[in-house]
């Protein structure tokens, strides 16, 4: 999994690339962490253009980060999010809490 | 018919070894992306499970897969002898989870059953877990 931070025009992205499990999600959530805390930001994007495989794992990630923005009025959405991983957002209600943007 | 068997350490990062494994050896099948998707995430959750639920991410362990091709079918056999589950009623409810303090989703058995045509769940307190699922590749 590589993941790139970014913080642009107020918006924060995170692009991730390869495959979302538990062997590196303690990687990405401690990287996006630290991101969050060093930087400022109105909005916060995951973008998963790159993203070929994911688990429940990640969906645990993604809630995480959820509970952390939302203390502090950020939104976060989703972007290109193909197919299967799709679907597990999809499934797991994900999109009720972060909408999907394209 | 087509079998094979391993035997693999609670190794966090083996989860992506062990979907990737069954999910090459049900090419023979002509499975869809989709359903070897659905596959290596059923695979990943109930791997995932033995390693951080019933090893509670104790390295050392060893979790054992047992992959059977036959008829368009696969059976995925993923067992443990981890702490066990307790109450299999409760732990495959959606977002049902006993570690919240690490962010899990509670979402795995869910995706499992979600992706698998047939799922049993054996399980008892103190010995282990054993995961049975199965699912039909569509013929053209």
């Amino acid at each position: 999994m590589r993941l790139e931070l970014t913080n642009n025009a107020n918006c924060a992205v995170a692009k991730l690339n390869g495959e979302l499990d538990e062997g590196c999600v303690k990687e990405v959530r401690e990287k996006i962490d630290r991101f969050i805390a060093g930087n400022s930001f109105g909005q916060f994007v995951f973008d998963f253009a790159g993203v070929s495989f994911m688990d429940s794992t990640g969906i645990g990630m993604l809630l995480g980060r959820y509970k952390n923005l939302k203390q502090l009025g950020i939104p976060i959405y989703i972007s290109n999010a193909r197919g299967h991983v799709d679907f597990i957002l999809s499934t797991a209600g994900i999109y009720t809490i972060m909408r999907k943007i394209s | 018919m087509n079998e094979f068997k391993l035997k693999l350490l609670s190794k966090i990062g083996n989860e992506s070894f062990a979907r990737s494994c069954v999910s090459a050896f049900c090419l023979e099948l002509n499975p869809t992306l989709e359903e070897i998707n659905d596959v290596k995430t059923a695979v990943s959750e109930a791997v995932t499970n033995c390693i951080v639920h019933a090893y509670n991410s104790q390295e050392g362990k060893y979790i054992d897969l047992s992959v059977r091709i036959e008829d368009g079918k696969v059976e995925i056999i993923i067992e443990d002898e981890g702490c066990g589950i307790e109450d299999v009623e409760q732990a495959v409810q959606p977002f049902y989870t006993t570690k919240p303090d690490q962010e899990r989703s509670g979402m795995g058995f869910t995706l499992i059953k979600t992706f698998m045509d047939k799922v049993d769940i054996i399980s008892q307190k103190d010995k282990g877990t054993k995961v049975i699922m199965q699912k039909e590749f569509k013929k053209e």
